[in-house]
């Protein structure tokens, strides 16, 4: 058995050598939806890769809440809030809670002056909690401290990013930036996050909760973001539908209303990432499975041309002694070896192809392929490969010695 | 010793309504080492005969012993593996493999016995150079001369060891100068004590063999054993 496949295997090589356009111009279909397949997986993949990296690093156990205001009520100027209220009943109440802070973004400028230099960035009032909260600690200097909020001190401490944009010192403990007309007093430089999914985690300003709030006078209805971490994450559910009960009571909602806020988890975000990503895999696989289909249905097209070409050939071999199987064998293994010389020659072309879109595309994490697409894709086409070949495989090795050899 | 015992085979071909009897009744026995010629003008049953001796296909009635086996009863790929033991084809058009060399053509049969690839070469190298083509072994059919080619298809008979050569019009497609080579070449064979059969229309041909079968109408015509070394003309 082994012994008849070597040999199929020698004479279909050199039948699909002879014939090398032929050969190349049958696979392309193979190789076309080979090659698509993998570069849209690798692209994927290094993508979701690259997310779920961010996301652990954002720590699995945080929650986000923020304030949520349906379309429809924004059209009629109803916006949802959260309030200082909230984090304190939150605080008092909430069980299950390591560290909890809150956020308040700067909503006027988030403008940013050192000397002549002047930064845009992500200015936030916040508290000492958020550094458990957020896994973001200090590289020089200090944190926000508890102090600093019940003073509205005028101090921040900055990312990376800032530091550079703003042409800071390497340590810019100490240095006075202005923010918004106020002069704040860095003193602390925070260690550098990196990127996710395309921005910069490190052109952040912190400057304490109760100094924000006061900066922005009291113009505005003030709608903050809580962030908490939990001391178990086994007890997220349980947290998250405590949340849920005391914020809904707080804000007075009767059972038929909607949350006006979102419990957020790093997790579930990413979830949410890898389900479009998901998604479009398999958009992708099922545009590929039809053009494997169609590339399929060109190589059984092509054998079948192969058989009736070489049906004198056929005929001497049964005449000499050749069984059906050998035959069919011949015929199935020539298949075989089309479509998988397809499906290797579009990994690579599919490699390149995800690697140089991952490359041309600034900030792009770069492509990777996971073993399982190349076994996928070797196997779906080896499967493409036999299923097309046993019908022209079959009716060579049925053909009747006779005809065969009389064939012109 | 009888190699070929074929008793009242008849074989009915249905072309529409009608009937037709390309053999009707023949009973011969080919015994081991004849060299045997079966001549009749085209549509005497000739090729019939020919693709019933040589297990490509079956009597209608009748049976056919070859070499102790009687062939009624085989399939398609027991037919095969009878056809590569037993028989070695040479055909007019010699029908080689187009793709494949001299050596790959005569190793071609081996193939379907699973013998190793070195005792395949071996094995072909020694056929051909039996019949004058040790030079060539690495010649592709449409490199080689009518004449070698014919030799290369004797050679991918031979190398099976058959117990019987089965020609049809071997020398049809060669001129004159080749066929008598050719000639030649089977009269060795026959005297290193093979058995040959030839089917053909030339005299010429039929002359070299020691029994002339003549055909007519799906009937044996005339059966006559030829003196050794006779060369008188038949009719």
């Amino acid at each position: 058995m082994l012994f008849a496949l070597f040999e199929s295997s020698r004479s279909a090589l050199a039948s699909i050598f002879a014939h090398r356009l032929r050969s190349f111009l049958t696979t392309l279909g193979i190789i076309i939806g080979v090659a698509s397949v993998i570069a849209v997986v690798s692209v994927t993949q290094g993508m979701s890769a690259f997310i779920g990296d961010t996301f652990a690093s954002l720590g699995t156990n945080s929650l986000t809440i923020q304030s949520y205001t349906p379309f429809e009520d924004q059209m009629k100027g109803i916006r949802s809030r959260l309030t200082p209220e909230d984090l304190e009943l939150i605080e008092r109440r909430a069980e299950g809670i390591a560290s909890i802070t809150p956020i308040l973004y700067a909503n006027r400028s988030s403008q940013i002056k050192y000397g002549s230099q002047t930064a845009f960035s992500q200015i936030m009032g916040t508290t000492y909690a958020y550094q458990d909260v957020a896994q973001s600690y200090t590289q020089l200097g200090r944190f926000l401290a508890q102090p600093d909020n019940l003073t509205r001190r005028r101090i921040a401490v900055i990312g990376e990013d800032v530091r550079e944009n703003l042409s800071l010192p390497e340590n810019p403990v100490n240095e006075y930036v202005e923010i918004g007309g106020e002069w704040f007093k860095i003193v602390g430089l925070l260690d550098s996050m990196g990127d996710a999914m395309g921005m910069s985690r490190d052109d952040i300003v912190l400057v304490p909760y109760t100094t924000m709030v006061s900066l922005q006078g009291n113009q505005a209805r003030t709608d903050i973001q809580i962030q908490l971490s939990l001391s178990d994450s086994a007890e997220l559910e349980e947290v998250t539908t405590q949340l849920t009960t005391l914020l809904r009571n707080a804000h007075n909602l009767s059972s038929d209303e909607d949350d006006d806020f979102r419990i957020q988890t790093a997790e579930q975000l990413m979830e949410e990432f890898n389900q479009i990503i998901g998604m479009v895999t398999v958009v992708i696989g099922g545009i590929v499975g039809i053009s494997l289909l169609v590339g399929g249905i060109g190589i059984m097209n092509i054998m079948l041309v192969s058989v009736t070409e070489r049906t004198r050939e056929i005929g001497i071999c049964k005449a000499i002694g050749a069984k059906r199987h050998h035959i069919l064998m011949q015929f199935l293994i020539e298949a075989l070896l089309l479509s998988l010389l397809g499906g290797l020659i579009g990994l690579a072309t599919g490699f390149g192809l995800g690697t140089l879109i991952a490359n041309t595309i600034p900030g792009f994490p770069s492509a990777t392929i996971p073993l399982w697409s190349i076994a996928l894709a070797l196997g779906f086409s080896g499967f493409v490969g036999v299923l097309f070949g046993i019908l022209p495989a079959a009716k060579a090795a049925n053909l009747d010695p006779i005809d065969a050899l009389r064939y012109e | 010793m009888v190699l070929i015992q074929l008793q009242d085979i008849t074989k009915y071909y249905e072309m529409g309504t009608q009937v037709v009897k390309a053999l009707d009744g023949i009973n011969i026995d080919v015994y081991k080492n004849d060299y045997l010629a079966f001549i009749g003008s085209s549509g005497s049953g000739k090729s019939t005969m020919l693709n019933i001796l040589g297990c490509l296909d079956k009597p209608t009635n009748g049976q056919y012993h070859l070499n102790g086996t009687n062939v009624e009863n085989l399939d398609q790929n027991q037919l095969s593996e009878i056809r590569n033991k037993e028989i070695g084809f040479i055909f007019q058009s010699f029908n080689l493999l187009p793709r494949a060399d001299a050596l790959g053509n005569v190793m071609q049969p081996l193939i379907y016995r699973n013998i190793s690839v070195r005792k395949r070469k071996e094995m072909a190298i020694e056929a051909l150079t039996r019949v004058g083509l040790s030079d060539r072994i690495d010649h592709l059919p449409n490199q080689l001369s009518g004449g070698q080619r014919q030799r290369v298809a004797i050679a991918r008979a031979l190398v099976t060891q058959p117990s019987i050569l089965l020609a049809d019009e071997p020398t049809g497609n060669l001129d004159s100068r080749t066929t008598t080579e050719i000639m030649q070449l089977f009269d060795e064979l026959h005297g290193e004590g093979h058995t040959l059969i030839i089917v053909t229309h030339e005299n010429e041909i039929a002359r070299h063999c020691h029994r002339i079968i003549e055909m007519k109408d799906g009937t044996i015509f005339n059966d006559s054993a030829v003196e050794k070394g006779s060369k008188e003309l038949i009719n």
